[in-house]
């Protein structure tokens, strides 16, 4: 395509869309609505997802293994352990080991039980996939020789359970608006191209191909969702700043930390930006094909 | 150059506008369709414009076969062809000058050429004193002689002319024809559907009647043939 028909359906585009501004007042409305949820729901949803994997990587299960088991018996648990599928790696330690931890976590007063040590050998093991942890520990409790297998049991499934649902209902949330916001869009498309209707008749009769009458269409609905996109990419982008500011520094030395805010919020702007650019292109589009019969 | 052979139309409601139509035209001809009115004559002018697919048949146009032409391949078609009607079909917000130069720019002509083909037609139907006007500034004879201008701009080998003088008083209706004789003599052909008894029987040219969708009559200098 040369420069000049571009710049012409620039400049046709454009035109229109001052011209039934109230219409696009109304999709560009739209659009930023459902880009500023957008936005929100991706900033907390990563979040939240980076808290449950930091979470999640913090998960070992803890074999506490019984006190008759000898050396050899021992070794056989390791063996079986090492052999199972879903097991990323485990450590033993013994009881001596065990109680030199918790001294150095709650002090000297311990160390009156190194006479009698309370405590049994212990092996931790991690699983490979974080969300199999249950898993893998029901079935290293079936080996011989465990006395307790121990995990988050419950807290780390409640996590995710909570993170799954969350997601879902705003991912429902979300394209239920942008189907409002695509409709809006193809509705004031469709007045523009019922507004031109003579011109579009005249532009086929002198033989202007389908996409030279269809591309000023599917631009005014680009504009249309660039537009929308504006004042998401402002709020979320100084929200996080801000948030990231406050909250960060209280995590510090936690578990869990929040997302850096490089290169993170470029990336949901970024994601905003093509939104809405879908939204409006593909919104124009499903005008041209109906009303435009070319 | 414009060929027919067995074309048959029926329109979705069942009507049957062509009914078996087979006809040959030359380049440099003139021609008038004529016919009682639903005869079939807009529906034979459609179709060679691919404005109407037909139903059957073939129609070729300058080597075109319009039958298997896909969708994407009419407006080239079109570039080939100019074509008139009775409402002038303009555009009321753009000047004399930009209504013709419209048919050019949406085919992404040279902006240069575009000036200078503007200004050659609109001096050959003798309006280039008028370019800036708007067309509602104008008589209903010199909106059709724009709407003659935009057909010619882009050097057609035919002219489609669907009852061009319809809307026009007898004296202005010559002028319109005067302007047809004159592209007709350089070589481009002319095709006019037609009620117009007076211009059929001075202007003597080929004629072809048409009565239910059928040819009834094809006459080199024949006369209108019906009262009305
Ligand atoms: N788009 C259409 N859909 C259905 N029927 C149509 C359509 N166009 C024309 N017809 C029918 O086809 C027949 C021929 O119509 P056409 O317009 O070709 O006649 P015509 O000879 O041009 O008449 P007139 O002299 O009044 O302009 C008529 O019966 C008309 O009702
Ligand atoms: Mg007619």
């Amino acid at each position: 395509m040369k420069s000049r028909t571009i710049k012409r359906h620039f400049r046709e585009s454009l035109k229109t869309l001052g011209r039934n501004s109230w219409m696009s007042f109304a999709s560009v409305s739209a659009v930023t609505v459902t880009l500023l949820l957008v936005g929100v729901f991706v900033m907390i949803m990563m979040n939240l997802n980076k808290i449950a994997t930091d979470l999640e990587n913090d998960v070992e299960i803890k074999v506490l293994i019984e006190l008759e088991a000898d050396q050899k018996a021992e070794e056989t648990l390791q063996k079986q352990i090492k052999d199972l599928s879903g097991v990323d790696s485990f450590t033993y330690s013994s009881k001596e080991e065990e109680l030199n931890h918790l001294v150095k976590d709650f002090g000297e007063d311990l160390s009156l039980f190194k006479q009698s040590n309370p405590l049994r050998n212990v092996i931790y093991v991690k699983a490979s996939d974080p969300q199999k942890t249950a898993e893998v520990a029901e079935k290293i409790e079936k080996f011989d020789n465990t006395h307790e297998v121990l995990y988050g049991k419950g807290k780390i499934e409640k996590l995710f359970n909570f993170l799954n649902i969350s997601r879902n209902v705003g991912i429902g949330l979300i394209v239920a608006l942008l189907f409002t916001a695509m409709f809006l869009i193809s509705n004031t498309i469709r007045i523009t191209i019922v507004a031109r209707k003579h011109e579009i008749e005249i532009m086929k009769l002198v033989g202007a191909t389908n996409w030279f009458v269809r591309i000023p269409f599917i631009l005014e609905g680009m504009w249309l969702g660039l537009l929308g996109s504006i004042i998401p990419i402002t709020v979320v982008t100084i929200a996080y700043v801000k948030l990231h500011s406050v909250l960060q520094p209280k995590l510090q030395g936690e578990m869990f930390q929040l997302l850096d805010v490089t290169p993170f919020i470029i990336e949901v702007d970024l994601l905003i930006l093509l939104m809405g650019v879908f939204i409006g292109v593909w919104g124009s589009f499903m005008s041209v094909r109906k009303f435009l019969k070319v | 150059m414009i060929e027919m052979k067995n074309v048959y139309k029926k329109y979705p409601n069942g009507i049957v506008a062509a009914n078996g139509l087979s006809i040959k035209f030359n380049q440099g001809e003139f021609a008038y369709i004529v016919g009682p009115s639903g005869a079939g004559k807009s529906t034979f002018i459609k179709m060679m414009y691919r404005e109407e697919r037909a139903t059957s048949g073939d129609i070729v146009v300058n080597g075109m076969n319009l039958t298997t032409l896909k969708n994407k391949e009419v407006p080239y078609l079109r570039r080939q062809i100019g074509v008139v009607f009775q409402d002038f079909k303009l555009l009321p917000t753009l000047t004399v000058y930009e209504n013709v130069a419209f048919a050019l720019e949406v085919i992404e002509e040279q902006p240069d050429k575009i000036r200078k083909r503007v200004m050659e037609v609109l001096d050959l139907v003798g309006l280039k004193h008028k370019a800036r006007m708007l067309p509602n500034e104008l008589s209903g004879g010199e909106q059709q002689r724009i709407s003659i201008a935009r057909s010619i701009v882009n050097v057609p080998k035919v002219v489609i002319a669907d009852e061009p003088t319809g809307n026009l008083d007898p004296e202005t209706s010559w002028d319109i024809m005067n302007l047809f004789e004159e592209i007709n003599a350089r070589g481009t052909t002319i095709i006019m559907a037609t009620h117009n008894k007076e211009i059929v029987n001075t202007i003597r040219r080929r004629v072809i009647a048409i009565e239910g969708g059928l040819i009834v009559r094809d006459e080199h200098g024949g006369n209108y043939g019906y009262e009305i």
